[in-house]
């Protein structure tokens, strides 16, 4: 009964994004969304929307944390110079509100964590990787673990993710991250990349990739520079950025360029110089060849790119510390 | 002479008027002249005219110079197709485009209107598209790029609170139908091209009702 309950639950899930994903490739469409049909065998969930909170039964003050975990997660601006050192917000990354296939969904971090991450060799769960993206995309400093934030933001995490089996075996999930661009059939290319940019990003972030504030209130994200994410983030990695960008970008014309543009249009963004990696030694060099294998192989960070070695630098954009405590290194010892 | 007189006037508009600094090399005097046959359907004050039922005319007033620029060039190069607008266009030439586009960008902005009889569900509907979007549709919200308020962002994105509701239903069915297809890299087509009538009305209707200038601004 449980079972076919569930089954049932899982095609209607599975009927609704498929109904969601047929309307966008709607013929009489001039651009279509085009985003990849779910493979067989993958697990497709549509995650619950703010309006399903508000009819859901929960308990009223679990509803309050969940609505103050959305919140911050689209105006994570609010925590600007306490957590937030740069233009981001966790919406910028994680689209649409974090539910959003092909666009880093935050629902699947929600049943796969606890769990080891080679970044930083042990195993984490969803506060610590949250407050990896503080560290790194948000070139910040994390809320502290089990403070109001933290709770309110791993509840929305968990909110989306609510139905979703934890741990469920064999778990390819439908538009999961940012999925791999096929490699790119030519080299990627600075030249071809700045071209790309120009005729497709810079209208909104800028010939000097710095976005754009205005008011106070950031209305395009930085993509370089002080105000960006910084040397340590995922999307540092060109395949990460190429992917958001392919399936992402220009905003509301997602799959419209092609993967050679995105791999060059990646590549230009970043190789432009950024806040330090906040594991820097010191020497760019020697982090980049300690931290190769897990995350610089995929960067262009401590290479010569133009003539200039990137991230040799101790700028570390608009906060006073490169480091935040709360990122530290952990040896389990269960006794 | 003449020369002379521009860049007075240019130097003394960009002193009275920092946030409405522009590049566009306009002089808002001559502007005003040319408008003259603007008037009968913007209005003096460039608020333009909600017509229910009608081909609204717009609130041009504190609008972009380069945007309007823009505008009146798409119109006469046809890629935004206006038989209304069409005529009088074809009677201006370049500098008095640029002339009419700095005049109008730097009269203050005028509230627009919409159906009095939008309802309370269609408003929250419109408000949830214009803030929110609806991504289950990929129906990008309208302040990710006309600005958090919608009182619009550069020379690209026009401000949308407190125009006409007729106008910006005319315009979003007009990118359905390809009669405007002059936005850069088609960013508003694709969205326009996901909404339905509801959506358009409501979304239509709830920003006629926000304020057309910044809190406690007053240009």
């Amino acid at each position: 009964m449980k079972t076919s309950k569930h089954l049932l639950i899982n095609s209607l899930a599975f009927a609704v994004a498929a109904s969601v994903l047929s309307f966008a490739a709607q013929a009489e469409q001039r651009f279509p969304v085009n985003n990849p049909e779910p493979a067989e065998g993958e697990y497709v969930h549509v995650p619950p929307t703010m309006e399903d909170l508000e009819k859901s039964d929960f308990h009223p003050e679990l509803k309050r944390v969940i609505r103050r975990g959305y919140d911050l997660f689209v105006n994570t601006q609010q925590l600007r110079d306490k957590n937030v050192f740069n233009n981001m917000n966790c919406n910028s990354c994680h689209m649409g509100e974090g539910r959003l296939p092909f666009a880093g969904p935050v629902w699947p971090a929600a049943v796969t964590l606890p769990a080891y991450r080679p970044k930083n060799d042990h195993v984490n769960n969803l506060e610590e990787r949250i407050a990896g993206c503080f560290t790194y995309s948000m070139n910040g400093k994390p809320p502290a673990y089990g403070s109001d934030d933290m709770l309110a933001l791993t509840a929305y995490h968990q909110w989306l993710a609510k139905g979703v089996p934890m741990y469920q075996p064999g778990g390819k999930m439908y538009g999961r991250g940012y999925p791999n661009l096929a490699e790119p059939a030519q080299k990627m290319d600075y030249e071809r990349g700045a071209k790309v940019y120009a005729e497709n990003c810079s209208i909104c972030h800028g010939e000097d990739g710095a976005g754009l504030v205005e008011n106070g209130q950031v209305i395009f994200p930085a993509v370089w520079g002080d105000d960006s994410y910084n040397w340590g983030a995922g999307i540092i990695r060109h395949f990460t950025l190429a992917s958001f960008i392919k399936h992402n970008m220009p905003l509301g014309r997602p799959n419209s360029l092609s993967d050679q543009a995105a791999w060059d249009v990646a590549y230009y963004i970043n190789t432009q110089e950024r806040p330090q990696d906040p594991r820097y030694t010191g020497n760019v060099k020697e982090t980049r060849e300690k931290y190769l294998d897990t995350f610089h192989k995929h960067s262009s960070y401590g290479l010569e790119v133009n003539g200039r070695l990137l991230g040799d630098h101790d700028n570390v954009g608009r906060k006073d510390f490169l480091r935040p405590e709360a990122l530290r290194s952990r040896t389990f010892t269960a006794e | 002479m003449k020369r002379i007189h521009r860049m007075t006037l240019a130097a003394a508009t960009l002193c009275l008027a920092v946030t409405s600094a522009h590049a566009l090399e306009g002089d808002a005097k001559a502007g005003e002249q040319a408008a003259a046959m603007c008037v009968a359907c913007h209005q003096a004050n460039g608020g333009g005219m909600n017509i229910p039922g009608g081909e609204s005319w717009p609130s041009i007033a504190g609008l972009n110079a380069d945007y309007l620029y823009k505008q009146l060039k798409d119109v006469k190069d046809g890629s935004r197709n206006s038989p209304t607008m069409m005529p009088f266009v074809n009677m201006l030439n370049d500098q008095q485009f640029k002339d009419i586009a700095v005049y109008y960008s730097q009269l203050p902005a005028v509230q627009g209107q919409g159906d009095p009889a939008a309802t309370e569900e269609e408003l929250a509907h419109g408000e949830k598209l214009a803030m929110q979007g609806d991504w289950d549709r990929y129906i990008v919200p309208c302040s990710s790029c006309h600005g958090p308020e919608n009182l619009g962002v550069g020379s690209t994105f026009p401000h949308l609170a407190g125009q006409h509701a007729g106008y910006i239903s005319d315009q979003l069915h007009a990118w359905q139908s390809g009669k405007r297809n002059n936005d850069p890299q088609h960013l508003m087509l694709a969205i326009a091209e996901r909404m339905n009538d509801k959506d358009i009305r409501a979304v239509s209707q709830w920003l006629s009702r926000q304020p057309a200038q910044r809190k406690g601004e007053q240009k």
